[in-house]
């Protein structure tokens, strides 16, 4: 765990299932295999929210995590970049990016295509 | 000599300073890019070359790009001479590439295929200048410069876990401390900024900065959507994810560790473009390792630090590219390539800060001259990023 936001870590060895970890005080139970260099759940986290690593939010997951699960592209989506989402007819438009309050020389909001129909 | 750090370096007639002393030889134009790189051969290590596929069928800011590009190269401080090596008809201006290296106190002469007849004259010829001007280089001595001349490049590719843990924030506390002695850094690769755009937008030193950088991942972003296309599938790239990054964010974040946690950013340049202030400089370059490193050099970088987790073997024509990993496995598989290894942060046995003060030290002795693992082994990629297709 990198920052205390965090709700994933990376794991440095290879993880099994069932092996307790002692993290933070508390005991979080390895759900499945995770191999070394990926990220496990340190707490439930439900489909839609923030995956929050390094403080900041790395994503959303794309499906419910249950904590000691494995956090990879099964579970967890960019929302960045996403031109396949902005131009498909049942995806939602990628969010906006947080802009700086000085809006000098901007060239406008990256948008999703109903802003411009 | 003074108490501050510093290293032995070239001091040119332009005010700028050299951690090499190059003999250049630039190819205008694809047509001529072979006969540049077997004139710089015939003056190895000390003769250079920058062969690239443009120079011609490019039309506005994408011609603009080349013809900066090869114009920063020939004026940049680890370069003593230049032979510039055009066809004749092209578009890059052989003329204006020897001038501007002439400007900067370099010895220059111009061959051209055409003029002189053919590639076996003009290499011939190519060859003796380049010979004479290594000689003439070879009396030039080192002297002592300040730590405030150096501009590092930041880079990392084949990045894994390992590059946001142990090998980035070593190189960011590097930055920190350059950038405290009053030297320059330059981070690049928009896309690989994209998701940590925060981080770096609360030390911009005045809003404008700010402004720009979110103003170029918002380009950037938008080219990847209105291409229609998931920018997944190029970031993370498929050996990151199997590093057991997931997102672009995820990368970002560990890859915006190499500009530390205190040094303000102070400017956004154009890829290329001159690296003017002290401080923290972003550089709009491709997430392409080759294309970003050329234009980071060229922006007048001396020395480029590139953190790996998976092993890269990329240099630079006319820097050296000094290369350090936080993985063990790739120090023990790849160590022709790595110059430094950090892995001992990972099982807690070294500390970040003394693998800081390790890698600081390293990158004064390069500057002072020490060659790199990709120097040694003759890496020398280049490659000018592309605005528009060839016409």
């Amino acid at each position: 765990m990198i920052s205390s936001r965090d709700n994933v870590a990376t794991a440095l060895e290879q993880l099994e299932p069932e092996r307790r970890l002692q993290i933070d005080g508390g005991t979080l139970v390895v759900r499945e295999a995770i191999p070394p260099g990926h990220k496990i759940a340190l707490q439930a986290i439900a489909a839609g929210a923030p995956v929050v690593k390094y403080g900041s939010p790395i994503g959303l997951a794309s499906a419910a995590i249950a904590a000691g699960a494995h956090v990879h592209t099964h579970n967890l989506s960019s929302s960045r970049g996403r031109g396949d989402l902005a131009h498909s007819a049942t995806g939602e438009p990628a969010p906006r990016l947080a802009e700086p309050d000085d809006r000098g020389g901007l060239v406008g909001p990256v948008t999703p295509s109903k802003e411009r129909a | 000599m003074s108490e501050r750090p510093g290293f032995m370096g070239y001091r040119r007639p332009d005010g700028r300073v050299g951690t090499r002393n190059h003999v250049l030889v630039v190819p205008t134009v694809i047509c001529s890019s072979l006969v540049a790189e077997r004139i710089a051969a015939a003056a190895a290590p000390v003769g250079t070359a920058v062969p690239h596929l443009a120079g011609c069928g490019q039309l506005g800011p994408d011609m603009r790009v080349t013809h900066e590009t090869l114009a920063a190269y020939c004026a940049h401080p680890n370069v003593g001479a230049v032979v510039v090596v055009a066809l004749g008809c092209e578009q890059v201006i052989a003329q204006h590439l020897a001038d501007t290296a002439r400007r900067h106190g370099k010895l220059v002469e111009i061959v051209a295929i055409q003029a002189e007849g053919g590639t076996v004259r003009t290499t011939e010829k190519g060859t003796r200048i380049a010979q004479g001007f290594a000689g003439a280089l070879a009396t030039e001595e080192r002297e002592w410069c300040d730590i405030s001349e150096l501009v590092l490049s930041l880079k990392c590719g084949g990045s894994d876990y390992t590059s946001g843990l142990a090998s980035n924030p070593t190189l960011g506390r590097v930055t920190d401390r350059l950038v405290e002695l009053g030297g320059s850094a330059v981070l690049g690769e928009i896309a690989e900024i994209m998701g940590a755009e925060h981080v770096l937008a609360a030390r911009a030193t005045r809003p404008a900065t700010a402004t720009k950088l979110i103003r170029i991942i918002t380009r950037v972003e938008t080219e990847a959507r209105s291409l229609g296309l998931d920018i997944r599938g190029t970031q993370p790239s498929p050996g990151n994810i199997r590093g057991g990054l997931t997102t672009i964010e995820e990368k970002s974040l560990g890859a915006t560790h190499k500009g530390g946690e205190r040094a303000p950013l102070e400017d956004v340049v154009a890829y290329a473009a001159p690296i003017a202030r002290k401080g923290l400089t972003v550089m709009d370059t491709p997430g392409l390792d080759v294309e970003s490193v050329t234009g980071m050099v060229g922006g007048g970088a001396q020395v480029v630090v590139f953190t790996t987790g998976l092993g890269t073997p990329t240099g630079n024509p006319i820097a050296p590219v000094l290369k350090v990993t936080g993985n063990a496995r790739t120090a023990r598989q790849m160590a022709d390539n790595i110059d430094l290894d950090v892995s001992a942060i990972m099982d807690d046995s070294e500390t970040l800060d003394a693998a800081a003060d390790r890698l600081f030290a390293d990158v004064l002795t390069v500057a002072s001259g020490r060659r790199t693992a990709a120097e040694r082994l003759g890496h020398r990629e280049f490659a000018i990023h592309r605005r528009n297709p060839t016409i």
